[in-house]
């Protein structure tokens, strides 16, 4: 147990208690990594392994087959699997960029302005975090057809722009920002457009980043969410739902797409994750 | 100050503030197209019988009436999606709390990868079909084949078309998913808590970490502790992927209907409008009133 940092210098701990909270951890952190760990062999198991019994967790006799036989199976389909793979990376990256943009458009006067409306204006946004979208499903569908958006990427990306835990985060960690700076800024004659591009945007690239990882969570694993009904707009996560409810024969190229599904955004938090969680214990929230 | 010298001031600080208005809008006029007008027309439509066909017909109260009163499904639904709010918010969010305490003890390294463990399902993109082969029903599926080889069955169980087994599985994926941002925001909060703090409590007599965990880092933690419930309580409110993902759509005898899947059947196969509006306006209240009443009690932690 290397892992035990306190003992060090920190009052206040027995060992046995200790002890037991990392017993704990240990329980339910198996618990909760078991069935990635399952997800990941599965994708190398060869087809007579997957069934197999009694089933095991670790694969014997690793082979790429499950990888070879997606793609065969993807080159037969009618639309290119290359076009899922765009529709997913084109709409989750400009839903990131635009998102990332307007809200911190909109959280830099939330946080260092004061004009009427303000409080009430945040206050709604705030409140818009404790209800599901799923309240407004079916009004959101009516907006979109008199848009004409329905079976457009845009009935996925642009709600996307104004989702509203991405402006708390920032508008929280934009408070953090000296006044003095700003202060100093518009005494040298610079507008406000120019004091946000230029001076709050570089000091809140950390929570950029936190932005842009919530949203492709969100984005990532979006299968069109009823909008969409051009088998060419389709996304990656709905190609691999279809092979996945495929059955039996296609257990192994299932097992390869749900690998492919999860290791991108986990390897993204890998790179991303000490400045998430420094953008987050900085943002200061505030009640 | 009279009235109309109230507005004229009012009305010289908007002018003077003309930037801040530009720089919000595009964000706010989105933010109303696609959340607050929609809120808005789902409570008018609740009142109306609606089938996206011909106009809205008013009719009062009659959707409420008929969705308590008449629709046997909905009580499941109610009744599954309280059963999920009770076991899994709570738990999670205790869960979350406790594992984050637990983490920010370890050395930074060991720190990283344990976040890392715990926050990885949520993140994964849904991936919880990997659960649709645990809990396969023939003798392949990890839980059958254990079970069978210890010899506790003898025959497969087919898990997620078994009334009796749906719910409990559904909670515990739900459980398995529910360590996300509020988990991050427990993470970061622990790390900003004043480490004098924790000193000057060992001077004043704090003997042990639970004394210090009560007096200390929850009371320092209370924006992220709101922040965490917030989050918390809207997932487990809001079940209805996994469940469609793992019992189907509709789940054997509606054993697994929540009110999100009642609203998604009332309003995507069966287009009435106006009493699909109506389950989401209940849900809407029921969301928005727990997490106030929540927020409230969570004042008093640490007094």
């Amino acid at each position: 147990m290397a892992a035990i940092a306190t003992g060090k210098k920190r009052v206040n701990r027995s060992l046995s208690g200790s002890l037991s909270l990392f017993a704990l951890l240990l329980v339910f952190g198996a618990f909760m990594v078991l069935p990635l760990i399952y997800a990941i062999n599965n994708a190398f198991k060869p087809l007579d392994e997957i069934f197999t019994f009694p089933p095991t967790l670790f694969v014997k006799n690793p082979t790429f087959s499950n990888f070879t036989d997606l793609l065969n199976l993807l080159s037969d389909s009618w639309v290119p699997f290359s076009r899922y793979i765009f529709n997913t990376v084109f709409i989750t990256g400009i839903g990131i960029v635009g998102h990332v943009l307007l809200a911190s458009a909109a959280a830099y006067p939330l946080a260092k302005h004061k004009f009427p409306g303000k409080v009430f204006m945040f206050q709604v946004v705030v409140l818009s975090l404790m209800f599901t979208p799923a309240v407004t499903a079916i009004p959101n569908y009516m907006i979109m057809s008199w848009l004409g958006w329905i079976d457009t990427y845009w009935a996925v990306i642009i709600p996307a722009f104004a989702y509203s835990l991405g402006l708390y985060l920032m508008k929280q960690f934009m408070e953090q920002i000296p006044d003095a700076l700003l202060e100093a800024a518009k005494i040298d004659g610079a507008t406000e457009y120019r004091i946000f591009w230029s001076i709050v945007m570089p000091n809140v690239k950390p929570a950029w980043l936190t932005l842009i990882i919530l949203l492709f969570q969100m984005l990532w694993g979006s299968d069109g969410n009823g909008y969409i009904y051009s088998e060419q707009l389709k996304t990656l996560h709905y190609a691999a739902g279809q092979i996945i409810q495929g059955g039996i024969s296609r257990a192994g190229a299932g097992a390869a797409v749900a690998l492919i599904l999860m290791s991108v955004p986990i390897t993204l938090f890998i790179f991303s994750q000490s400045r998430i969680i420094e953008t987050m214990a900085s943002s200061g929230m505030k009640e | 100050m009279g009235m109309k010298s109230w507005w004229s001031w009012k009305l010289k600080e908007m002018k003077a503030s003309k930037h801040s208005y530009v720089l919000l809008a595009p964000y706010m006029i989105l933010f109303t197209m696609f959340t607050v007008i929609p809120v808005v027309i789902s409570i008018i439509l609740s009142f109306t019988y609606f089938n996206m066909l011909e106009f809205p017909r008013f009719i009062g109260w009659q959707n409420y009436t008929r969705l308590f009163l008449e629709d046997d499904v909905f009580l499941i639904a109610i009744k599954n999606t309280l059963l999920f709010a009770i076991i899994t918010g709570p738990i999670s969010y205790i869960a979350c709390f406790v594992f984050a305490w637990i983490i920010n003890e370890l050395t930074p390294k060991w720190r990283a990868f344990m976040t890392l463990i715990f926050y990885a399902p949520s993140i994964s993109g849904n991936v919880y079909f990997i659960w649709l082969m645990i809990f396969s029903g023939d003798r392949y599926g990890i839980a059958n084949g254990l079970l069978i080889k210890w010899g506790v069955l003898l025959e497969p169980i087919q898990w997620l078309k078994s009334e009796a087994y749906i719910m409990p599985i559904l909670i515990l994926v739900q459980l398995w998913l529910s360590l996300g941002t509020g988990f991050l925001a427990f993470i970061a909060g622990l790390q900003t808590v004043d480490r004098t703090l924790y000193e000057a409590g060992a001077v004043d007599g704090i003997k042990n970490r639970w004394q210090e965990l009560w007096y200390i880092t929850l009371p320092s933690m209370r924006p992220q502790l709101m922040f965490g419930a917030v989050i918390q309580l809207t997932t487990s409110f809001a079940v209805a992927d996994v469940s469609i993902a793992l019992a189907g759509f509709p789940s054997v005898n509606y054993a697994a209907e929540t009110v999100v899947t009642h609203l998604i059947d009332f309003g995507t196969t069966r287009f009435e409008m106006g009493y699909a509006s109506a389950i989401a306006t209940v849900l809407f209240m029921i969301m928005v009133g727990t997490n106030l009443l929540v927020q409230k009690l969570l004042r008093r932690v640490g007094e």
